[in-house]
């Protein structure tokens, strides 16, 4: 177990004085403590595989250092790391049972046999493989196999942290809910730093204790699930996290108000009451959306209804603007392009000044 | 423009059989010609099996498939009228992206290729990346090319089996909104497979459920989910799991089986379920609603909602409630349902006995 220490930039480019767009990583000091979970979450290609990579050793950054404990482990290779690892897809031996196959790891390092299987009792207990131990792997199906991977990743009590590389790509959604329960449970009981890779915020949030949200090689928030969700430092990360992800709406302030383009959305609150930017947002989730039966909040037109069961998501044109809103009563708006009245500021309506949110680094 | 009529594709009892094994067992359904149907079902469901038996690319072991009332069963895929998109998008390398999506339309010998080009391009959003090549975009584009392509072709039947499956998630949400508009009220019959209740809702139509090569139900979406006609179809139109109570566990005497008496009505006494759907619990009243008393097992905030585990009187529970709530495990809290959001089944949840006709 360790805390680790990332204080580095890493382009894969060659030349002598690169450009900045050749980083994969941007400059970043980030600490993941001991015991954490954490989610590194964005697109492809915004660079947390390249961050996954030079934990574990399998790429060496191109400038700084990589701490575990405090001891520089920039240069060790990924076998004198001690990192484990599991990957988007099954690694397990087909020939062997279920039981040798979590006990691999711990037989190749010579781990006396009692020792041995009082681990891999253990964690088949936490992922529900108990009374699989004596199936050979070869017919199970993916999520089990899936669930194997996990455990051989799990199963070494000494490892610096376990890396997980989006390792619930394979498995039915249902099945998804049960192994990202069971992530948990593990994470609770062993006390182990994870590290889990993914562009899917569900699993993002709900594994994670902190979230480290990266786009274009660039950490641009670390936060809790509800921090992320609730008080987003940046347009990307407001778009990113939620489901839909946050309505921005181009805005000015003339005269303490705000406008959209010629529209009158509002009073400007005082925190953007003399701002003159030409390039700031409002931002509001579709969740934080009200829908208003008085005369107060915006005209604006329903372009579409979608019922989910538990919600609507309803599609609205905002003056040009196709924006969303969340709500569990619909029951009253069933024309489409009918007209309705929404308040787009709120207690959770946020400000945005070049994509970046106001106040700068603090909260309303 | 197209003087295309969508399909009117019929199964009849059609049956897969391949080394001793039943794929897809005796399945009759009649799409509805202009609309999407949803194949609804988990991996091995018989999902692609069934969609390769429409496409013609397989031929059934028993059972007939009629194409506008004419029997096609075995009519090979090169002579019907069929646009597919498949999970890994699959596009032509060489090609610039304007060329792969006018390829079907060279072959039908079209005019004005480059107007019909531009109109479907624009619809997806990729007009900008017309003269790229399919290698410098991204998945999601590269997938759009793929769906671009099947459009262009304007087929009367458009098959896509789970299109959005390798995509980023953040681009399979804001498609799978968009696949409503793109895919609904056009001149296809649409087949659309997919893993996920959600995509199932959001595209609206009709839609399948599939289990181990049967077809469990098939209807206007929204029917299927207020009233799923056995426990399997329920559970498989929600997401997070549907929560399963036995009445038979707690027993006729117990205060939330008495609470329920007016939705038990119908119910015989022997072995009836009941289900309710993790967001039909709530942590606030509303009138009407009956109190569950719960302790917090676990919380999980999934990017917009709050899952709870918990605890109850009546067994363990999923409940789904919008937005952050944190609530320390342990914590003794109170859950609120309607009787009318129960659903009611009998003999092990095999045929739905409330609601009953038309959801209030």
């Amino acid at each position: 177990m360790a805390k680790i220490e990332l204080k580095l930039a890493h382009t894969y480019s060659t030349a002598a004085d690169p450009s900045p767009e050749d980083y994969a990583l941007v400059q970043l000091d980030l600490t993941f403590e001991q015991g954490g979970a954490y989610a590194l979450l964005g697109p492809s290609g915004c660079g947390k595989s390249t961050m996954l990579n030079i934990i574990s050793g399998l790429l060496r950054p191109s400038q700084g250092r990589v701490l575990f404990d405090g001891k520089d482990v920039t240069l060790l290779k990924p076998s004198e790391r001690n990192i484990a690892q599991v990957f988007q897809f099954p690694v397990v031996y087909d020939t062997m049972t279920v039981g040798q196959n979590l006990a691999f790891p711990l037989r190749t390092r010579r781990i006396e046999p009692r020792k041995i299987d009082a681990r891999v009792s253990l964690i088949a207990e936490i992922l529900g493989l108990s009374s699989d131990l004596n199936l050979v792997a070869a017919n199970l199906p993916a999520d089990m196999k899936q669930k194997i991977s996990l455990g051989r990743g799990l199963v070494r009590d000494d490892v610096a942290a376990v890396l997980l590389d989006e390792p619930l790509t394979v498995i039915d959604p249902l099945l998804k809910w049960q192994l990202r329960q069971k992530l948990k449970e593990v994470h609770r009981e062993l006390n182990v730093t994870l590290v889990y890779v993914t562009h899917d915020q569900v699993e993002a949030m709900s594994f994670a204790d902190k979230v480290i949200v990266m786009s274009h090689g660039k950490v641009l928030q670390v936060g809790t699930p509800e921090e992320l969700f609730e008080d987003p430092h940046h347009t990307f990360v407001g778009t990113f996290v939620g489901s839909p992800g946050m309505n921005f709406v181009e805005v000015q302030v003339r005269g303490g108000e705000l406008f959209k383009g010629d529209n009158l959305i509002g009073t400007a609150p005082d925190l953007v009451k003399g701002e003159t930017s030409s390039a700031l947002k409002l931002g509001v989730r579709p969740e934080h959306v009200a829908i208003v039966a008085d005369q107060t909040g915006v005209e604006a037109k329903l372009k579409r209804i979608q019922s989910l069961g538990g919600y609507h998501l309803l599609t609205v044109d905002l003056y040009g603007q196709e924006i969303f809103v969340r709500t569990d009563r619909a029951d009253s708006l069933s024309e489409p392009d009918a007209p309705l009245r929404v308040d787009m500021l709120g207690p959770y309506t946020r400000f945005f000044k070049n994509d970046v949110k106001l106040p700068l680094g603090g909260h309303l | 423009m197209s003087t295309r009529i969508p399909v009117n594709l019929v199964l009849e009892n059609v049956e897969k059989r391949a080394q001793g094994d039943v794929h897809i067992h005796s399945v009759t359904m009649k799409l509805v010609p202009g609309e999407i149907t949803v194949l609804l079902g988990a991996t091995q469901a018989g999902k692609t099996t069934l969609m390769r038996l429409m496409a013609g690319l397989e031929a059934p072991t028993s059972g007939k498939i009629f194409v506008d009332e004419r029997d096609v069963t075995g009519v090979s895929v090169a002579r019907r009228d069929v646009a597919m998109v498949y999970q890994q998008f699959i596009n032509y390398p060489t090609k610039t992206v304007a060329e792969n999506i006018a390829s079907p339309l060279r072959i039908a010998r079209k005019d004005n290729i480059d107007r019909a080009v531009r109109d479907v391009a624009e619809r997806l959003g990729i007009e900008q990346y017309l003269q790229r090549f399919p290698g410098e975009l991204s998945g999601g584009q590269q997938q759009r090319v793929a769906l671009a392509r099947a459009l262009a072709k304007n087929a009367s039947l458009l098959l896509l089996d789970e299109p959005l499956v390798n995509l980023d998630y953040k681009l399979r949400e804001a498609l799978r909104i968009e696949f409503a508009t793109l895919l609904g009220g056009r001149d296809s019959t649409v087949v659309y497979a997919t893993t996920e209740p959600s995509e199932a809702l959001l595209l609206g139509g009709y839609t399948a459920v599939l289990e181990k090569g049967r077809l469990l139900q098939y209807g206007p979406a929204q029917d299927v989910f207020r009233a799923p006609k056995d426990i399997n179809v329920a559970a498989a139109m929600s997401d997070p799991p549907l929560n399963v109570i036995e009445l038979d566990v707690l027993g006729n005497e117990h205060r939330f089986v008495r609470e329920i008496s007016s939705v038990l009505e119908r119910a015989p006494s022997d072995r009836t379920t009941i289900a309710v759907r993790a967001y039909n619990l709530h942590l606030t009243p509303r009138p009407g609603d009956l109190g569950i008393h719960a302790a917090v097992v676990a919380d999980e905030f999934t990017g917009a909602d709050t899952l709870l585990r918990v605890t109850s009187e009546i067994g363990p529970l999923v409940v789904q409630c919008s937005g952050v709530h944190r609530i320390a495990s342990g914590t003794q809290i109170e859950l609120y349902l309607a009787p009318r959001e129960i659903y009611v089944f009998a003999r092990d949840g095999r045929t739905l006995l409330y609601p009953t006709g038309e959801p209030a």
